[in-house]
């Protein structure tokens, strides 16, 4: 109910900048190719659909599976991390040299060495695991030093430690980074599409902007743009909902979702 | 005199810091006894605890009997100090599931304590649902499912408030003559370390030093007006008096 409540004045405000659009489209009677209205946008979106909507299948796709990559790769090393620390002094800068980069002028080289579909899937890999990868390092060597003291009055062993606090007391920062990780992997996703054009005869949704562009189609780059937008929303409010469900047990002690 | 249990003999501690946390001092712990160690914030109490549990080692003098086997300490921290992912079983279990004691075992042993701390039907709720002095239980139930040699107990009470306290303080009297465990308690309250002590030993601070020390008689406990008695209170203010004249006294 109180969520229901808080939800009202951004969807109202919302709603009102698509009335405003619209007026101002219609009443200055500007054309679609400058600015279409959002009844166009909407439109063009149910029209295009057999265009846009395989698009998105494939930019989800990807997304996702650089995502799952990400998240493997990124607990994975982290766990070495947290078990070596010797590990986490000498390769973390290699990490952290890839994270500053920008992936727009690493995708150039990448095009060179993989095929485009590989080479996106690389893009949205990289720009997803460092949030992961720092945040779970982080997470691992938050357990509380009482809590520590304890397994080591009982004697636990190197993996009871990790397996039984390590691991579980991560968990709120592990989630935290995934959140990132998955609004990152979509725009990493984007950015590969956009220097990759088709990979291997499947295209994005990206690359339909650009094509869409060429043709002076504004209302499907902007349907596009929509889907794009809908998608980064999609995929935030799912991780943030299973961040939720994992820590519902944790109460005051876990960051709430921003 | 029975045996000391654990003995500190010239120990000091200096932490890497460089804080000179305890001057040499000696402390017999003997078997059976309930000793609270009573002093000002930042005297060593906790460090004194640590040393005897193994988790520092001392800068100089000797820990003798301290080679403890895991599960012959139990310890109690300020804070409950549970797992917030773990349900109360899970969390009481801990030292069992640490120590690979067969599921069976472990789950009767953890139904005991928890019975035993008036926990019982509260073992699948999660730390986050109880109240303070509950979640102390759950602490205090953790400490004891190892059956423990010597409870180790840093100002367990200190964040419940008054009447939790006294209740949580006649229910570790009960559980100690229960258990006959040997109790090291550390406290800044003069009146619960006069109430639960056989023995009463003052600290003094910068460096950490033991002050005083106090016998202490619990026949009050047998008295109809406990709290309020006579034998009681005058035993509160020569404590007092001897923590007074501790902070005064510069070494
Ligand atoms: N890990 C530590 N590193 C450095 N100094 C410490 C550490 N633990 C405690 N101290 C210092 O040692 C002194 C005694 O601390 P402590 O044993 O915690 O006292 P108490 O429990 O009586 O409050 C304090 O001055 C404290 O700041
Ligand atoms: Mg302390």
């Amino acid at each position: 109910m109180k969520a229901l409540r808080r939800a009202v004045p951004p969807i109202l405000a919302f709603l009102g900048f698509l009335v405003a659009w619209e007026a101002i489209v219609r009443t200055a009677n500007i054309p679609p190719y400058v600015l279409p209205a959002p009844s166009l946008v909407g439109a063009t979106l149910v029209a295009d659909r057999a265009i846009l909507l395989p698009a998105l299948g494939v930019t989800l796709t990807i997304t996702l599976e650089g995502l799952a990559a990400a998240t493997l790769g990124g607990v994975l090393i982290a766990i070495l991390f947290a078990q070596w620390r010797w590990l986490e002094r000498a390769f973390l800068p290699f990490a952290v040299i890839l994270q500053v980069t920008p992936i727009i002028a690493i995708a150039p080289l990448l095009l060179i060495y993989c095929t485009p579909a590989t080479a996106v899937l690389l893009c949205a890999f990289l720009v997803a695991f460092f949030p992961i990868l720092a945040n779970t390092t982080l997470g691992l060597a938050s357990a509380e030093r009482n809590l520590r003291d304890l397994f080591a009055l009982y004697g636990a062993s190197r993996w009871q430690t990790l397996w039984l606090l390590k691991m579980p007391a991560a968990l709120p920062f592990f989630f935290a980074g995934l959140r990132i990780g998955g609004g990152l992997a979509l725009i990493g996703a984007i950015a590969a599409e956009l220097t990759a054009g088709t990979q291997g005869g499947r295209t994005g949704l990206a690359f339909r902007i650009v094509e869409a562009g060429y043709r002076l189609n504004i209302p499907r780059m902007f349907a596009a743009l929509a889907l794009i937008a809908l998608t980064g929303i999609a995929i935030y409010a799912a991780l943030a909902a299973l961040s939720h469900w994992a820590l519902r047990h944790w109460h005051e002690s876990a960051p709430e979702a921003p | 005199m029975s045996e000391a249990l654990v003995a500190l003999s010239g120990v000091s501690k200096t932490y890497p810091s460089g804080t000179l946390a305890l001057d040499p001092l000696d402390l017999a712990v003997r078997e059976g006894e309930l000793l609270t160690l009573l002093g000002p914030s930042g005297c060593g109490k906790s460090t004194v605890l640590r040393l005897i549990a193994g988790l520092e080692r001392p800068s100089s003098g000797e820990v003798e009997g301290a080679v403890w086997r895991p599960g012959e300490i139990g310890f109690v921290f300020q804070e409950a100090t549970l797992m917030p992912w773990a349900d109360v079983a899970a969390n009481v279990s801990l030292p069992l599931r640490l120590q690979k004691v067969p599921a069976r075992e472990a789950r009767q042993r953890c139904d005991e304590v928890l019975a035993l701390v008036g926990l019982a039907p509260f073992a699948k709720a999660f730390p986050s649902e109880l109240s303070g002095g509950m979640r102390m239980r759950v602490s205090i139930a953790r400490a004891l499912v190892s059956r423990p040699r010597l409870l180790l107990m840093d100002e367990p009470f200190a964040a419940i408030d008054e009447i939790g306290r006294f209740q949580l303080n006649d229910d570790l009297l009960r559980l100690k003559a229960e258990l006959a465990t040997t109790i090291i308690f550390v406290t800044h309250s003069v009146y619960e370390a006069v109430y639960l002590a056989t023995r009463v030993v003052v600290m003094a601070a910068r460096p950490g030093r033991i002050a005083a020390e106090v016998a202490v008689d619990q026949s009050f406990h047998r008295a109809p007006d406990g709290r309020t008695s006579a034998a009681y209170l005058d035993l509160c203010g020569r404590v007092s008096k001897a923590l007074a004249q501790a902070a005064k006294a510069v070494p």
